[in-house]
């Protein structure tokens, strides 16, 4: 019988591979990210290898036996994998292209949603909606905040 | 009907298009030629569906791709469900690209090739193959057939705010590609095999953590697909920015293949599954997050973006239920929504070609340039909200039944955020009608012409949707027959594996004087590898 477990330092190669490409994922430049998915895809075909099962003989009936034959089915998807893997490379490397030509960079751009919020809080503009502020920055109502002390008895009465 | 001798029809919906999309490709450059085989091509699949229909009320027919039988080659199954989802997603792309047809879609830049059409037709082979494959693998196929394409379509002319949007798009649906795979690298280490009906004997009896982990990573790829909520971040940022056709295609299908993936994972695979809970949740959460997201919008195709999010949860609210009553619900809603939210997309793309924009606070008076026009918006809108006596209201009076059947008090949630959710549907397309059509327009816009393609295909829709309404009775009646075959399961098990657990382990060839070829009796040993004489011709 032919070794079932698989091998431990193919497994710590799939978690180097994903684990680097996520990291690269999280970049802001298309070309990185073409990396790290790239890195990501590979590790997971190498995973979808190690989940086929054992390694064995060529699968041709004639040449080696039955019990000593290696899946050819998982080798058959990842084959499809590796293929779909390198049509989103291409596609993605064409957007970096093509985003550069846009902007001279190739970084993925803000939101637009998340962009307009943003400005708006660093504009300290309020949104129409909230009727009870009045749109006065913090430091302007901390100057115009009325004070108890004042309201004690024997303190003339502010009547704003 | 034989179904035995009508097999092959299963194949069309995959290879026509693909064909096609070699034809147009080939006849880049010359439009009116592209469009004929274009139009021929999903003319003919149109066709194949119904038949297909037709063929499913007798029960699942199996194509066996190749003459390579079940457990080894690619099965193409098509049960009522599928059967159902093939019909509608066929008719949808076929009025959206007659929408399309008088559009110019970068057709007459100078470009080296005039994609638009080509790309269209290969988006359709993808959603036909993930609707009718019986195996995990093909489905994962279908996705990224699909899923290319839409990165063509989604980044159409390479506009900076089309890349922007794209960028987000294909990173996340490459990133939900991924964690497919991993599903699928674990369904096969842990059971062997990728066909489904294989893994529905299967499933049960491994360990049930092991089962768990494949459910919930199946889950979460399928949930990116459909814009589930957490996952769902990008579709109102990417749907929007691509011309008015493509988001309505994308809006129509896409999401809702992810849907129909779970619906199919979940029943056939994951029968008494008790994650059933978690969906219930996650549909509450879609359902409530997307509609308090439209509620918020003033541009148009923001606004629908965010209802489509929201009506995820309803299919999702089906599922969790888990019952007969909810599938079938689920089922009907899905049919229905492909439709409405596909004719609401098309009807944004005339608002926004007759008043110049998408936001609402510049649209206005469309009411005295074109009735015609608000009374199109008005019809699906009011289907969305669910009032009554449209589908939109037969298919959540479906859900709520269900759920009181049920009666916990997580399906009594269900019902209470069901019906604010509709209320708030109503509320956003109502006050989008309010501001685009009914309040005074600035300054008087004359209406620019408007290709009959475009009013027409729109008209057609709107029409299925109330088509839908008034057949509803018995297109409810299948879409519970459909519930009830996927929740019994032998049946579409045994249509794929006729000899139960093994299949058959032979590739039928059939001889000239009809008598099987007889696989070697090699070919049936523990790794079924057919022989030369026993493969395909």
């Amino acid at each position: 019988m032919i070794e079932m477990a698989p091998s431990l330092a193919l497994l710590v190669l799939v978690a180097v591979l994903v684990g680097a490409g996520v990291v690269l994922v999280l970049e802001r430049s298309l070309s990185r990210i073409v990396i790290g998915s790239g890195l990501i895809t590979y590790g997971v075909n190498m995973l979808f290898l190690l989940a086929g099962g054992r390694a064995g003989l060529p699968p041709i009936i004639g040449q080696s036996e039955v019990d000593e034959m290696a899946d050819p089915l998982p080798q058959a998807m990842v084959l499809t994998a590796i293929v779909i893997g390198l049509a989103l490379t291409a596609f993605i490397l064409a957007m970096s292209y093509r985003s550069w030509q846009l902007n001279g960079n190739d970084e993925v751009q803000d939101d637009r949603e998340d962009r307009r919020i943003a400005i708006d809080a660093a504009r300290d503009v309020v949104s129409d909606r909230v009727t009870d502020d009045s749109g006065a920055t913090l430091d302007e109502q901390a100057a115009t905040v009325y004070d108890e002390t004042e309201d004690m008895p024997g303190a003339e009465v502010d009547d704003r | 009907m034989n179904a035995a001798d009508w097999e092959w029809v299963l194949g069309i919906p995959v290879l026509v298009p693909f064909v096609g999309a070699a034809l147009t490709l080939l006849l880049a450059g010359r439009h009116t030629a592209q469009r004929i085989v274009s139009f021929a091509a999903l003319g003919i699949v149109l066709l194949d569906a119904a038949l297909i229909v037709r063929l499913s009320l007798d029960g699942p027919v199996t194509l066996d791709v190749g003459g390579w039988s079940a457990p080894v080659g690619i099965t193409l199954v098509a049960d009522r469900l599928s059967a159902l989802m093939l019909l509608v997603s066929v008719f949808v792309t076929l009025c959206v690209l007659v929408y399309s047809a008088t559009q110019d879609l970068g057709e007459t830049m100078k470009l080296p090739l005039a994609v638009y059409q080509p790309t269209f037709l290969v988006l359709s082979a993808g959603v036909s193959n993930a609707f009718l494959t019986g195996d995990l693998f093909n489905l994962y196929v279908g996705f990224e057939i699909l899923l290319v394409a839409s990165f063509v379509l989604i980044t159409l002319g390479g506009t900076r705010d089309r890349m922007r949007s794209g960028a987000v798009y294909v990173v996340v649906s490459l990133v939900s590609s991924v964690v497919f795979l991993v599903a699928l690298a674990a369904v096969y280490a842990a059971t062997g095999t990728v066909n489904m009906a294989q893994l529905a004997i299967r499933l049960p009896q491994i360990d049930p953590g092991a089962a768990h982990v494949i459910q919930v990573l199946l889950l979460v790829a399928f949930g990116v697909k459909a814009a589930v909520f957490p996952l769902s971040a990008w579709l109102p940022d990417s749907y929007p920015t691509a011309p008015a056709p493509v988001t309505a295609v994308f809006a129509g299908l896409l999401t809702k293949v992810g849907i129909y993936a779970i619906i199919r994972t979940q029943t056939l695979l994951f029968p008494d599954s008790e994650l059933n809970g978690a969906l219930l949740l996650v549909g509450l959460a879609t359902m409530v997050v997307g509609i308090l997201g439209a509620v918020a919008q003033n541009d148009i195709k923001r606004l629908l973006s965010f209802t489509l999010v929201s009506h995820i949860g309803f299919m999702l609210w089906g599922v969790g239920i888990g019952s007969d009553a909810g599938l079938a619900a689920a089922i009907f809603y899905t049919a229905h929504h492909i439709i409405v939210q596909t004719a609401l997309f098309l009807v944004s793309g005339l608002m926004e070609r007759v008043g110049g924009s998408t936001s609402l606070v510049k649209l206005g008076g469309l009411l005295r340039t074109w009735p015609l026009l608000a009374a199109l918006y008005l019809i699906p809108a009011l289907n969305l909200g669910g009032v009554p006596p449209l589908s939109g209201f037969v298919a959540k009076t479906g859900l709520i039944r269900a759920s009181a059947l049920a009666g916990g008090a997580l399906d009594w949630t269900l019902v209470a955020g069901g019906l604010v959710t509709s209320l708030l549907t109503l509320y956003a397309l109502l006050r989008a009608w309010n501001m685009a059509f009914w309040q005074p327009s600035s300054e008087h816009v004359d209406r620019p012409r408007v290709p009959a393609t475009m009013t027409g295909s729109t008209a057609a829709l709107v029409a299925a949707s109330l088509a839908l309404t008034v057949f509803a009775g018995p297109i409810y009646r299948y879409a519970d027959e459909a519930s009830r075959e996927l929740s019994g399961l032998s049946a579409y098990v045994l249509a794929v594996l006729p000899d139960a657990e093994r299949g058959t382990g032979e590739s039928h060839t059939e001889t000239e004087d009809g008598a099987s070829a007889m696989p070697t009796p090699e070919a049936v040993a523990p790794l079924p590898t057919p022989t030369q004489e026993a493969g395909p011709r």
